[in-house]
């Protein structure tokens, strides 16, 4: 027990000392037992009381310290770091919220306010007379990062490591590099195509001798915690090797009797099982899909660069930190939904994209030249209980689509001239620089047509084509019949249907089963997982510059965390009795995190906490029936006295 | 004096997910009765029943957990693992002949504000009802 406590009341000005009476709860407080010095002060976060306060725990030799102020949300390292400046381990500090949670919610009852006021830091002085003086445990880091998912987001963090010092490992499930962002041709507000940006981006990967990339690769396993990850990586063959001649390549491609949908095109076209997506695609040969391949040899007749011989390899990698930007899956429309899968001339706005890349002089779909266009805005996403029809889980906006699909029609009218485009919307987030590309299309004669989540439009089919019936409230709720050539639906992106990755790596998913970064605004590309960062529209959708702006941050994030080569990590952590243990594994299940391993204890088995994989949770307090395991800085005996302290009359 | 001090609700509200939700009603002045008591863990789901009994058995009227919901920053098994103490601690009650309706739970999340405070004037109401 503590017994040298020193407590501060503070004023914040008149924010507090408005409603609650602080000099009376000062005068209370300093009767407790224990509290050896009560003081109130005007702003307790002032240099001037801070230095007061450091030079009142050396005078008095305090062992405790209990500051009633604001929201610890606020304050909390603040003070801390006063306690630690004058010589006092800053978790014999307690913060108790006299503004968020009292005068503030209580303006209207002055008395209330105060009596509460005295009890919470009553229940503040109890805690800190309990309170353990806890360590931060140091562990060795690697400075190295395993960056997962070769597309912009990843290069471009895997480039910024690498050029402050340090080691990266970038990891690409498929065979070549630039993810989604290698599909698309020219992109918005800059002049240059998708394709321009993954080879400048993979030229200088290829030049950077810190980055090691690996292709056609997963992560299979994953051990250790931050600082410290031991990854298992399998690599697929690629069946092709380097320098591989063009024209015996396209004699393979010629010879090869199996044919799959392309993914490259989004289903639109056909491929075989040796290929390529396009001839510039990085790393510059190509590859055999191994699942669709029937190693008939054929392609190996022709080709002297192709290997049916190549083994899988096993590798495995030490790393500090895991970056993930593993990216997104554009949203697949349920089969009739707007017509899309039943008539034949509805395709996606991803599908559009390719159409408009392969296409050269004339806009094309299955033979026939395309001379209108409609699009239908928010397919599967911004889905609301409001309609029948859109009752899914995608709440969110998708950002990006507004602006692709107006661009993309404004791409169509620069490439095939004149169109007839109708955007059938439901208002157009063109946000930022991205508004200019809305004002050039209204220029260009776009038509614009909207509707409200209660009245969507309805697809029917006229032939191979959609007719589509719409009530536009731009015209007072006319309804209109619109039969274009193709009509384009703009769907938006979800997380990736097969992740295994996030699986392995035990990151929490959030309500739209996107990554989640433990705070939005304060610590975005953080996840729960120590050295498990996010980046990317693998945590949300994002624009190629958004995503990159992450990879950025999770890159120094993940630079700033090893470099020292050392890691002090927070004591809140849970700590078994041994010898209340009896084993029962209740507690391994309730774990989310692995950080519990039995071990040998006076001839029994006992459960032990691996401190690097502690998240100090307290998940398996609960749980546990012989009530051994306790959490650090909220231990039984702390929060009883809290409850006692607050139970108690005045 | 004692009557206004009643009834008394004990919160359980976790650091990351409802206890901005409960500063932020603050910040709002959406006022709740001040017989309402916080106390800060760091998840909803490592609450162990024993600290809830505690709190009847001290003179808490109700006791309610702010619970993470989905938004837990350490998983989705959040939710039942915290259904889980709330069931193992009403077993307890229902022996220890207190009525289960006084431990509560609800998902407050990170801008619930109102909700809370919607939910703590319920409570207060329907514990006050209940002979108090």
């Amino acid at each position: 027990m503590r017994k040298k406590i020193g407590v501060y009341i503070c004023h914040c000005g008149v924010n507090i000392s408005d409603t609650i009476d602080v000099e009376h709860v000062r005068e209370v407080i300093s009767r407790e037992e224990g509290v050896v010095l009560a003081k109130d002060v005007m702003f307790a976060c002032a240099d001037s009381s801070q230095k007061e306060i450091i030079e009142d725990i050396r005078r008095e030799g305090l062992d405790g310290l209990v500051i009633a102020s604001c929201s610890p949300k606020l304050h909390l390292f603040t003070f801390r770091s006063v306690a630690e400046r004058a010589g006092l381990n800053p978790y014999n500090y307690v913060q108790v919220n006299i503004r968020e949670q009292g005068s503030w919610a209580h303006s209207d009852n002055k008395e209330g306010a105060t009596r509460k006021a005295i009890r919470m830091v009553r229940a503040g002085v109890a805690r800190v007379a309990r309170s353990e003086a806890l360590e931060k445990t140091r562990i060795s880091a690697v400075n190295a990062v395993a960056v997962i998912g070769a597309g912009v987001a990843g290069m471009r963090a895997a480039l910024e490591l690498a050029n402050m010092g340090t080691r990266v490992f970038l990891i690409e499930r498929e065979h070549f590099v630039g993810g989604r962002t290698a599909q698309w041709g020219d992109l918005f507000t800059t002049e240059e195509t998708g394709k321009q940006i993954v080879g400048r981006l993979y030229e200088s990967v290829r030049g950077n001798e810190n980055v090691t990339l690996f292709t056609g690769a997963e992560v299979v396993k994953k051990e250790g915690n931050i600082g410290d990850f031991h990854l298992e990586v399998r690599i697929r063959p690629r069946y092709v090797r380097q320098p591989c001649d063009p024209e015996e390549l396209q004699k393979a491609i010629d010879v090869c009797p199996v044919e799959v949908e392309d993914e490259f095109n989004f289903g639109l076209t056909r491929r075989k099982a040796i290929y390529r997506n396009y001839e510039s695609e990085y790393p510059r040969a190509a590859a055999i899909d191994e699942k669709a391949c029937t190693r008939c040899g054929e392609c190996e007749k022709v080709c002297a660069a192709v290997d049916l011989g190549q083994k899988e390899e096993k590798i495995s990698l030490n790393v500090g930190a895991i970056i993930l930007t593993t990216g997104f899956d554009p949203y697949e429309p349920q089969p009739g939904e707007f017509g899309y899968g039943e008539i034949e001339r509805v395709v996606t706005l991803q599908q559009f994209h390719r159409l408009l890349e392969m296409n050269r002089e004339k806009l094309l779909f299955r033979g026939k030249e395309v001379r209108s266009i409609a699009y239908i805005y928010c397919v599967g996403s911004r889905e609301c209980a409001a309609n029948e029809k859109c009752k899914g889980t995608h709440k969110y906006c998708s950002r990006y689509c507004c602006t692709s699909a107006i661009h993309s029609a404004l791409t169509a009218r620069k490439k095939f001239g004149d169109l007839t485009v109708y955007h059938i919307n439901r208002g157009i987030r063109t946000y930022g620089k991205q508004e200019v590309l809305y004002e050039q299309s209204c220029q260009a004669g776009d038509l614009y047509l909207q509707f409200y989540e209660d009245s969507f439009p309805e697809v029917s089919r006229n032939g191979s084509g959609p007719v589509i019936r719409v009530r536009d409230f731009l015209t007072a709720g006319r309804e209109l019949e619109i039969t274009p050539d193709l009509l384009v639906l703009v769907t938006g992106m979800e997380p990736r249907r097969e992740d295994h990755i996030g699986d392995l790596m035990k990151v929490p998913r959030g309500r739209d089963h996107f990554y989640n970064e433990i705070h939005m605004k304060l610590k975005p590309v953080e996840t729960v997982i120590d050295g498990v960062l996010i980046a990317g529209s693998c945590q949300g959708p994002k624009n190629i510059t958004e995503s990159v702006k992450s990879a950025l941050s999770a890159a120094s994030k993940a630079h700033y965390t090893l470099r020292k080569g050392e890691l002090a990590l927070e004591p809140v952590l849970a700590e078994v009795d041994r010898e209340k243990c009896v084993w029962c594994d209740e507690c391994t299940d309730a774990c989310p995190f692995d950080a519990i391993q039995p071990v040998e204890y006076k001839g029994k088995k006992v459960a032990s906490v691996i401190q690097a994989n502690c998240k100090g949770c307290g998940m398996c307090l609960p749980v546990c029936p012989q009530n051994a395991i306790e959490l650090a800085g909220y231990t039984d005996e702390e929060i009883e006295s809290m409850i006692d302290a607050l139970a108690e009359d005045l | 004096m004692k009557q206004q001090e009643r009834p008394k609700i004990l919160v359980f509200s976790t650091e990351k997910i409802s206890d901005p939700a409960i500063d932020m009603a603050g910040l709002l002045k959406l006022h709740y009765p001040p017989t309402v008591y916080t106390i800060t863990v760091p998840c909803s789901s490592g609450i162990k029943p024993r600290w809830i009994m505690h709190a009847f058995e001290k003179g808490f009227d109700g006791v309610f957990i702010a619970a993470d919901g989905t938004d837990c920053p350490y998983g989705e098994s959040c939710t039942d693992k915290t259904a889980r103490v709330v069931q193992m601690t009403q077993q307890m009650m229902q022996e220890k002949g207190l009525e289960p309706a006084r431990l509560k739970m609800a998902a407050i999340c990170s801008v619930c504000s109102e909700p809370f405070v919607r939910q703590m004037k319920a409570f207060t109401e329907y514990l006050s009802r209940d002979g108090n």
